[in-house]
């Protein structure tokens, strides 16, 4: 049996040299219908693939699943840390927009306040004032009016004596109690 | 190193040699015996060169498990997601407990493409030996799937039942053919690309040895290679997405 091989395999190389050297290599010249070669061929080719089997079920091809799981969990990992981290982004310009509002409202009570506070001693003031002023005309009023009447009195009086001298002056005698009459006649009139 | 021009005292073209195929010879590593089902040969070489990268990209790239991942781990997370989405988008939620398999078809073959694109490098997804093992096991996995998941109804996968009733028996030999014929259309696609590119790449390197033609087959190499990275890619992925797609057959056969 061997023999016979390494018989047909010696032709195999004979016929696959020599016709190559032809230009017209027919069929029977190609080395791959040698089949003294296939057998061998065939056996290294299932080692090979075998082997290649072994490495890829047992080492090659988890390993490689096992990155792209772990690269697609830390990606989707990645995905949902930023977005919970856009959320808290949102949230806290919210509560900084509501903070903002809650000052603006709260400023415009503030100065409500401040002004209403301001109205109050402002009246008060006002009013005090008023009442001084009130106090100081009615005061005034009186002083005036004393000096009113004082003054009546004086021009009474003046006139009285006036009246006399005039009367004397003219040579006439006329007693003090005619003229007073007649002179509180005149100004009363 | 494969290709070479033997130019003849005339300096005629006709005496012009490619190998293109040589690149896709099966030959022991050490020493130069027989290729026994056990030797270390080229092939096994470079599928160690996949496994190795696929550690360094899937093991060493992700060993600090980074949350902000480095550029190694970004390419790996990018791998893991873009066949993890596949199978969600393809097959459906029930899909994903495949996951791990379909990931060592899809980093299998796409790491055998790309280092297939290397100088002087063995693309060991280039023999048909290779991709049809890939694609039978995706076939008897999904069959042996599709009935002990649904029983006698995964048969209604040939059963259109959105058909007229007369179109229905015509319709499920197409399918059942059709069905039969993934395995080696899976297999043949990826193949078929992987070497026809690497073959071509080889005949226009054949041609820089002519002075005279030797920048255009530079210019020609350099544009089959950026295709081929592209080819490189899309035919991991077609293979990957075709599985899925098979596996939703598998798992939810009707119509």
């Amino acid at each position: 049996m061997a023999t016979e091989t390494v018989g047909e395999n010696a032709q195999g190389f004979a016929d696959a040299t020599g016709v190559a050297g032809d230009h017209g290599a027919s069929g029977a010249g190609m080395p791959q219908l040698d089949f003294a070669h296939f057998p061998n061929q065939i056996f290294w080719l299932v080692v090979t693939l075998i082997v290649i089997y072994l490495v890829l079920s047992r080492v090659a091809l988890p390993r490689i699943g096992a990155v792209l799981a772990q690269r697609a969990g830390t990606i989707s990992n990645d995905i949902a840390a930023a977005e919970d981290l856009k959320r808290k982004a949102s949230e806290a310009e919210d509560a900084y927009e509501k903070a903002l509002a809650d000052a603006r409202v709260e400023a415009g009570r503030i100065a409500a306040e401040a002004k209403a506070e301001i109205q109050a001693e402002l009246d008060a003031a006002i009013a005090k004032a008023d009442e001084q002023i009130a106090a100081k005309s009615a005061e005034s009023e009186k002083a005036i009016a004393d000096i009113r009447a004082g003054a009546v009195e004086s021009v009474r009086v003046v006139a009285k004596d006036a009246a006399a001298e005039i009367v004397t002056a003219l040579g006439f005698s006329a007693d003090q109690g005619t003229i007073d009459a007649a002179v509180d006649n005149r100004v009363k009139g | 190193m494969a290709t070479e021009a033997v130019t003849d005292a005339h300096g005629g073209e006709s005496a012009l040699q490619f190998h293109p195929m040589d690149q896709f010879i099966v030959k022991p590593l050490f020493g130069d015996g027989a290729v026994h089902w056990y030797t270390i040969t080229n092939a096994t070489f470079w599928m160690a060169l996949t496994v190795l990268a696929i550690v360094l990209l899937l093991v060493m790239g992700t060993s600090k498990r980074a949350t902000i991942p480095s550029r190694t781990q970004s390419v790996a997370e990018l791998a893991y997601g873009f066949v993890y989405k596949m199978i969600e988008d393809v097959t459906g939620k029930d899909g994903i407990k495949y996951f791990p398999y379909i990931m060592t078809l899809f980093m299998f073959i796409v790491f055998a493409n790309f280092l297939g694109l290397l100088p002087l490098a063995f693309t060991t997804t280039s023999h048909i030996a290779v991709t049809a093992v890939l694609a039978f096991a995706v076939f008897f996995a999904v069959t042996i799937l599709g009935f002990v998941k649904n029983g006698a109804h995964f048969l209604e996968l040939f059963w259109v039942k959105s058909a007229p009733l007369a179109l229905r028996p015509i319709l499920a030999i197409i399918e059942l053919i059709s069905y039969f014929v993934r395995p080696v259309s899976h297999s043949v696609r990826l193949a078929g690309n992987m070497m026809a590119g690497h073959a071509v790449i080889k005949v226009f390197a054949g041609f820089a040895a002519i002075a005279a033609i030797a920048p255009l087959s530079v210019v020609a190499v350099t544009a089959m290679y950026g295709l081929e990275v592209l080819v490189a890619f899309i035919q991991a992925y077609v293979f990957t997405i075709l599985t899925c797609v098979y596996l939703k057959d598998a798992l939810h056969p009707a119509h």
